[in-house]
């Protein structure tokens, strides 16, 4: 490893750098009750998210399809993680959190233990370009939630 | 075109460089390596104080004021179609103002595709074209029921020429729109024969020179293309003003895109009538600064001379294959035999945009993405390339920079 890139570790820490290359929620679901696409226009990111409820509600599991960086895939798998048995309202209010800790790089709720999991991906804060690479998911992910096929971090 | 085995008057790039202000910058506090120039080229000092010399000393608008002020500026203004027509050897009046080469091919597929061309007429575009010479022809043919036809490219980034006459076989072809160099791969189209099989077929040609222009003289009589668009701030010189060059029998028999002041004769009521070419498809304002602008940046490519920059971004383009195809993992996208300063790549188990990230943090500017040219990474089954383009500024030290920058990068993801 290079020294070179030793302060690109805020940027790609060692949880991006794993889930980024061997995603556990990287695949389509064998059965779903949600699914919606995002895409990123300006460079070319594609997610495909698949969510299934449980019996009360919840989000039971999420799977997703991407093709994208690093970063976008990290986040992906991250946020399949954290939202397992949430509430769709619950998931929502998390992503308003972790928007802004993508954004600002500062944690507007660390008491929620899923936002100290999402915290490798603050350093994308420092990169304006590639905010939209770490929401890009989870705007899908609301749009299935919703009901709506398609989202755009646009 | 040109041969690399002659020795050109060389290029001091080293004295180039001295002209460009913004190469002094530092990025992330490295010193900027600016490998970006097919988005967008730097400035030269001169460009710069043109621009603002002409706001300090002589500016008004132009063609309309009985003033000193005015008729200054529209000398300035016009001394730079001047420039355009002496820089692509066209007649002045074939030289069009628009705001860039999207504008310059919008302004066809309204005036030419619309005006000119009948339902049941196709267009041909290649497989390698920017975003820019595809969406113009496809509104065309939504609203005119006119055909849009592709022409493939083959694996190595090449026109496939057979393939490209036999769409011109049954002559419903009114119009080829095919680039002169394309902006990923870097290749050069063999325009001449493009022309020569189009025009046996009753078809017209415009090429896009976007990047073309900026790397190899353009002589549009030799060339013999029907239409020819360009962009300023590819060629060093400012935003905003781009050019389109048309045969003169053509243009004069086109009706106008836009309607306003400047592209009249006389307007009543009940009628207006045109003024002459090429004034007839400039309505309102023109890009007056930037038209003083882009005559000072023809003036400084002019000076240094088309066949010291080819040679230099030959030298250039060679040393950066060399040097990028043995990294491991590494893909060059598009091994066309003639092509020019710009080198796609991807690189394995890194996404382009990481690729661009980390380069960015070592000063090393490079563009990474679709490149504007969506169909063109479906050809070649990717998303993305990471994209290195060259200018008159760029040394081979950058490119070695780069290049051991690229093989950290790798080990960075492995």
């Amino acid at each position: 490893m290079s020294d070179d890139f030793a302060d690109l570790r805020d940027l790609y820490q060692e949880t991006i750098l794993d889930h980024g290359r061997h995603p556990r929620h990287g695949h389509r679901l064998a059965s779903f009750d949600a699914t919606a696409k995002g895409d990123n226009p300006m460079c070319g990111d594609r997610v495909q998210v698949f969510v299934k409820y449980a019996p009360d509600g919840a989000i039971a599991e999420t799977g997703f399809e991407a093709r994208g960086c690093a970063i976008s895939v990290a986040s992906a798998d991250l946020m399949a993680e954290v939202i397992a048995g949430r509430t769709p309202d619950d998931t929502r209010a998390l992503f308003a959190a972790f928007r802004e800790l993508a954004r600002t790089g500062a944690c507007p709720d660390c008491a929620d233990a899923a936002l100290e999991r999402l915290q490798p991906l603050a350093g994308v804060h420092e990169y304006p370009s590639r905010v939209k690479c770490a929401t890009l998911p989870w705007h899908a992910l609301i749009a299935a939630l919703d009901g709506t096929q398609e989202a755009s971090s646009e | 075109m040109m041969d690399a085995m002659i020795p050109h008057a060389a290029l001091d790039v080293a004295r180039i460089r001295e002209d460009f202000p913004i190469l002094r910058q530092t990025v992330r506090g490295k010193k900027l390596i600016y490998l970006d120039s097919a988005a967008s080229a730097q400035k030269p000092r001169v460009v710069i104080e043109a621009m603002r010399n002409a706001m300090e000393t002589q500016y008004a608008n132009v063609h309309r004021g009985l003033h000193w002020m005015s008729e200054r500026t529209t000398d300035a203004y016009e001394a730079a179609r001047d420039a355009v027509a002496a820089l692509m050897n066209a007649d002045r009046a074939e030289i069009v103002f628009t705001g860039n080469s999207t504008g310059a091919i919008n302004l066809l597929a309204h005036s030419y595709g619309r005006g000119m061309m009948r339902p049941g007429q196709a267009v041909v575009i290649s497989g390698m074209e920017h975003h820019s010479n595809i969406v113009p022809w496809q509104m065309l043919r939504d609203d005119r029921g006119i055909e849009l036809r592709v022409a493939p490219i083959t694996d190595a980034g090449e026109l496939d020429m057979a393939a490209f006459e036999a769409l011109l076989a049954d002559g419903k072809v009114g119009l080829v729109a095919i680039t002169h160099m394309s902006n990923v791969l870097g290749t050069y189209t063999p325009a001449e024969r493009i022309v020569r099989i189009a025009h046996a077929h009753g078809a017209k040609v415009l090429l896009d020179g976007s990047q073309a222009i900026v790397h190899r003289r353009v002589d549009v009589r030799a060339l013999d293309c029907d239409f020819y668009v360009w962009t300023g701030h590819k060629l060093y010189g400012p935003t905003g003003i781009g050019v389109l060059y048309g045969k003169r029998d053509l243009l004069d028999a086109m009706p106008p895109f836009m309607g306003g002041g400047e592209m009249i004769s006389s307007v009543s009521y009940e009628r207006s009538t045109w003024a002459e070419v090429p004034h007839k498809f400039e309505a309102g304002t023109p890009a007056i600064l930037e038209g003083i602008g882009l005559k000072a940046a023809i003036d400084y490519v002019q000076a240094i001379g088309y066949e010291a920059i080819a040679a230099h971004e030959q030298t250039l383009t060679d040393h950066a294959l060399a040097r990028l195809s043995p990294i491991e993992g590494l893909r060059i996208v598009g091994q066309a035999q003639d092509r020019g300063g710009v080198v796609s790549f991807t690189l394995e188990g890194a996404h382009a945009h990481d690729v661009a990230t980390l380069l960015d943090r070592q000063g090393i500017a490079v563009r990474a993405g679709h490149h504007c040219a969506e169909p063109l990474m479906r050809r070649f089954g990717i998303d993305s390339t990471a994209r290195a383009s060259f200018g008159v500024y760029t040394t081979t030290e950058e490119i070695d920079t780069l290049a051991d920058t690229l093989a950290r990068v790798r080990e960075f993801f492995a």
